[in-house]
Order: structure tokens, then sequence, then C-alpha cells
């Protein structure tokens, strides 16, 4: 296995998601882990109104990130982040095949039964399209 | 002008903008006729502001791919001027906002957005939400209980349809639904023809029917002035969420012009004072749009629909539309405000809470940005005022060394000389301004004040450490000559 890749928002569920990616890539030789954050429509809405303007929300995301990415470059993993632009599933969709990754991880948002009954879940989007095997982190 | 017809940004992606064009368009006639209402106008009044507005706006504004039309923070601007008024006023304090917005752009005073805290922005966006909704109430007014059912079954429709499939919008599907479950059951429920005229005609060309002189300036300008204020405040703030959920970058002051042209046009051709639109915007990027297009074919298609269908759209009950409203309301809410309501700092709480409520109170959104400005400024004075000031006696205890750190001005001088023991018996003292700043006359006669009280008590004062500015200031007031030790 070369090539991971970990959908993050910097949430504590995509923390997990990251942790386990990073004892996965641990056990064997040359993994890189790519970290990808995607920012909606709506994240930019409340991103921009608490930030006050694009750049110093573009600037915080990164910060953001970077936290991330040092658990997995502490623990030895080359990593690269990617912030991307559009609706959350179609853009982790289209970057991950286009990516050719040997495994993609994603966070449960834990959401209970009548959530994941009225609003579907991201994560079972992501395995249906995802071309490589999907791992949701509980 | 330059690159507003370079072909990147109005043919890079013909078939998103068209399609995301067509699905706004359909978003903004409710839209437009709601706010037509609230602002006590015929719902023409609306579509063809939002019409003109959207046309002309693809050609002149700034950020292509943002949407601006007839706006619900616009129309509640208006209320009292129609009512007090007319139309023609109406029409006539709309050019005269896009007179001052393009002044505001040529002038380029988008910088001075910086000045306006986030919690103000944040405020400004909520009490706008609020009033949405609060304005839909008067619907419920002297209503059966079908009304509360329609209204349910409208937003049981937007929310849930999403589910199953996003191919078409939903709110255009629960308006068809609802308007058709109304006129084939034949449910005797108020229309939006109730609420007014709606011709199936395009606008003309007119000047407002008003005396041109100085009475008519006086009543214009203050309404001018305060939807020039909003227009601009939700224009560029939706132009910099736009800028975030595409990472490309946008003309602040070309959009402040473009938007003041779009509102002269607007009120030449019968239309009310519009700007951009967050939540109209956010639906036009989500559905694929990214050029000039895409606003190009929200405006032009909307024309045409009512050119077409005028007839079916004044069948549209009021129940469908206060619940589109609701919808409208709950997302234009900044509901992450009150999820981190417990860990911002309490003064930004205070400020976002005081911007809503004279919003609510007033109905005006220019008061509350006012208000909400005033009292961040209030606490930006409070928090810097703290001045600390520590001690140390030396010398034996013939001397005590005030070690003085913060900002030095009108509002901290009052904390800052309760801090000195003016009677203490000793022979001088050493005033240490290493670590502060002097920012005006009040500091520098705060200084002689204590110079003078320690000199009638027999003790020398000594200053020291003040940085160059400060020193500039106390010379040109005149307070350091008379210090000691130089």
């Amino acid at each position: 296995m070369k090539k991971i890749m970990v959908a993050s928002d910097g949430s504590d569920h995509s923390t997990r998601a990251l942790k386990k990616a990073i004892q996965i890539g641990s056990s064997q030789e040359s993994v890189t882990i790519d970290l990808v954050y995607v920012v909606d429509g709506d994240t930019s809405k409340a991103d921009v109104l608490h930030y006050g303007d694009s750049d110093t929300a573009s600037f915080k995301r990164q910060k953001m990130m970077e936290q991330q990415a040092e658990i997995a470059r502490e623990a030895g993993l080359q990593t690269d982040i990617k912030i991307l632009h559009g609706s959350a599933s179609e853009t982790l969709i289209d970057y991950a095949n286009n990516g050719s990754y040997d495994l993609v991880l994603v966070g449960s948002r834990g959401r209970n039964k009548l959530q994941t009954m009225l609003l579907g879940s991201v994560s079972h989007k992501l395995i249906k399209h995802i071309d490589a095997p999907v791992m949701v982190v509980k | 002008m330059k690159g507003v017809f370079t072909k990147e940004q109005w043919f890079g992606n013909v078939r998103g903008d068209v399609l995301a064009g067509i699905v706004v368009a359909l978003a903004l006639i409710p839209e437009a006729i709601a706010f037509s209402i609230i602002a006590g106008v015929d719902p023409m009044v609306g579509l063809y502001a939002s019409f003109c507005i959207a046309v002309v706006i693809s050609f002149v504004g700034g950020r292509p791919g943002m949407i601006s039309a007839a706006t619900g923070a616009m129309a509640l601007l208006m209320v009292t001027l129609v009512a007090d008024h007319g139309l023609q006023y109406l029409f006539a304090a709309t050019i005269l906002t896009g007179i001052l917005q393009i002044l505001a752009g040529v002038f380029k005073l988008a910088k001075y957005m910086k000045f306006i805290p986030r919690s103000v922005m944040i405020g400004f966006v909520n009490a706008l939400a609020i009033l949405i909704f609060t304005s839909q109430l008067q619907h419920f007014v002297g209503e059966t209980w079908i009304m509360y059912v329609l209204v349910a079954a409208t937003l049981a429709i937007i929310y849930l349809l999403p589910l199953v499939t996003k191919v078409v919008p939903s709110t255009l599907v629960a308006i068809v639904a609802i308007t058709a479950v109304a006129i084939f059951m034949n449910i005797d429920v108020r229309t939006v023809g109730d609420m007014g005229a709606l011709t199936q005609t395009l606008p003309m060309f007119l000047i407002p029917d008003i005396p041109l002189n100085f009475e008519t300036l006086q009543i214009i300008f203050p309404y001018a002035i305060a939807l020039t204020v909003v227009g601009l405040l939700e224009s560029l703030l939706t132009a910099s969420i736009v800028d975030d959920a595409t990472d490309t970058e946008s003309d602040k002051n070309m959009e402040s012009r473009g938007q003041g042209i779009a509102n002269i046009t607007a009120g030449f051709f019968g239309g009310m004072a519009g700007c951009a639109m967050i939540g109209q915007s956010v639906i036009n990027v989500k559905s694929g749009g990214r050029g000039r297009l895409s606003t190009l074919v929200a405006g032009v298609f909307l024309m045409v629909l009512i050119v077409l269908l005028g007839n079916v759209v004044v069948q549209i009950p009021m129940a469908a539309l206060a619940g589109v409203m609701i919808m409208v309301s709950i997302s234009t809410f900044d509901w992450s405000s009150i999820k981190t309501m417990h860990i911002v700092p309490k003064t930004d709480v205070a400020v976002m809470v005081a911007t809503v409520s004279v919003v609510v109170y007033t109905h005006d959104l220019s008061k509350g940005v006012l208000a909400g400005v005033v009292l961040s400024a209030l606490f930006f004075a409070a928090k810097i005022s703290k001045v600390k000031v520590m001690s140390l006696l030396v010398n034996s205890g013939d001397k005590r060394i005030y070690y003085i750190r913060g900002q030095i001005f009108f509002a901290s001088i009052t904390d800052f000389l309760a801090e000195f023991d003016f009677q203490e018996n000793i022979d001088e003292v050493e005033l240490d301004f290493t670590a502060a700043h002097l920012w005006d006359d009040s500091a520098a006669g705060a200084i002689d004040k204590i110079e003078m009280k320690f000199e009638q008590n027999g003790t020398k004062v000594i200053v020291k450490g003040l940085n160059i500015e400060s020193t500039k200031l106390m010379n040109k007031i005149g307070g350091i000559s008379k210090s000691s030790g130089h």
C-alpha cells in the first residue's frame, strides 16, 4: 500500500480517521498520506462571516490542516494537504478517483438513527462512488 | 473596466452557468414577489428590479457568478417610504441609491468595510433572517388552519424532497405542488394575485413622477443613504463569500459601481433597489454557476417565465410563498454563531445581540450596524484602556519608580491617575513609560497633572522611557518642558 487519502475537516471524527491512517501507514514501507479538506458554499458563508474575509478564512483553514498534518508527520509519514472547493461528497469522490489511491479513510459524523434516515450519510455516498476501498472510522 | 468582456468570465463554463442560472431564476421568482409584498408594492416592482439588476450586474459587476436582485434587506428599508409617499418616491430613492453607490465605488470606499467588526456583520445577517421571518407572520393573521397546513406542507417538501432527488429545486416543486392543490381542490386561500397586480409585460423606461425640488431630496435622501449602506454591505459580504467558495478574487470597487449602475437602471424601469443575495449566490455556486453568464441567464429566464406564466404565478397561494420565505430566513441565519456563543468573547456576543435587537426594534439594518459599530468601539476603548502601574521603592526609601504599561489616552487616564500615591513622603519619583504609549492631549495633560501634584507635595518627578511618538506629543503640547531630569 502506498497512497492513502484522508477526508478531513479538522473535527474529532476526522482526527480519528487520520489516526487510523497513521496506524495503517506506520506498519508499511513508504506510505504517503494526503489530507483533503473540501470547502463548500455553506462553509464559505460561515467562515467569511466569522473571519472577515476570504484570505483570512483560507489562512485559518491552512493552519487547521497543518495541525492535522503535523500529527501524521510526527509519526514519520510524508503528508500533504489539499484544500478543495465545491460540494463535499462530489468533490471528494472526483479527487479520490483521479488520484489512484490505495485506500480512502473518512470519519463517521456519528449521527443518530433518525438523522441518518432523514439525511442519508456522506460516508455511504463515498463508499458507493469511490473506486478505491473506503474505510469509515467511527 | 478591464476583464468585463473576457471570454473566460463569460464563456468559461457555459453549461454550468446556464443550468445554474435557470435554477436561480426559479428560486428568485417567489423571493422577488415576497420582497415586493414586504415593501408594500406590487409584485411587478420586485420582479422588474430582479430582472434589471441581474442583467445589468452581469455586465458591470466586479464579482462574476454572484447573484443580485430585489432583496429582503433592501425591501425592509423601504416600507415607510412607500407607505408615506408612494411608489414614485421609491423609484427616485432607488436611482439616488445607485448614484451614491457609484460614488462609493469611485472613491474606493470598499476598503472601509474592515472597520465593521465581524460580530456586527453576524448580527446583520441574523437580524435580516429574523425580520424576513417576522414579515411572514402577517400572512397568518385571520387565516384558518388550512393556511398552517399548506405552509407546513410547503416546508416539508422543501426539506424532504432533496433526500429523494436533487435534479429539480425543491422550492419550485413545493410551489407548483401547493398551487396545484389549491387550484384543483378549490381551496379558498389568499394568493399572490390578491396582493397586487402582476402584468405580463416587459419593463418600460420611465422617469419617476415627482417634483424635482429640495423637499423631494429631503424625503428620499435618508432612505437612499440607508439603502446605499445596506446594499453595499450585503453585496461586498456576498462577494467575499463567493470569492471564498470559488477560490477566486473579485474587484470590490468595481462591484460597488456596478451595484450603483444596476440600481439606477432598476429605478428607471419601475424596479425597487436591490443588492447581492447571499442565499441565491450560494445556490448559484452550488448548482455549478461560476461566470457572468449565470447571472445573465438568471435575470433573463426570470422575465421569460413571468411573461409566459404570469397568469399561473398570480394563483400561487400566499401559504406557499410564506413557506419559502421561512426557509429563506432559516438558511440566512448564521446558526454557527449560536453554537459558538459560549466560546467567543462575551463582548462580541453582546455586540451581535445589540445589533440584532436594534434592527428588530427599528426594522432598519443600517441603524443596527451603526449601533453595533459604536458599541464595538466602546468595548474596544474599555479593553484597551486598562493601564497597569507597578511601583518599586529604591534608594533606601527616598525614591519610588513607577513602571507604566498600556495605552494612555482619554479613556484610560482616570484609572491611570488613581494608581499614584501623591501623599507619600519621598524625595523623588520616576515615571518609566518604556512599556506605555501616549495617544492624545488628555494623556499629556494627565502627566502634567501627576507632576504638578507630586511637586505640590515637594516630590521631584523624572519622566523616563517615552517613545518617540509620545515624546513628540508631549513636546507639541508643551508639558514635558516642565519635567526635570533633562
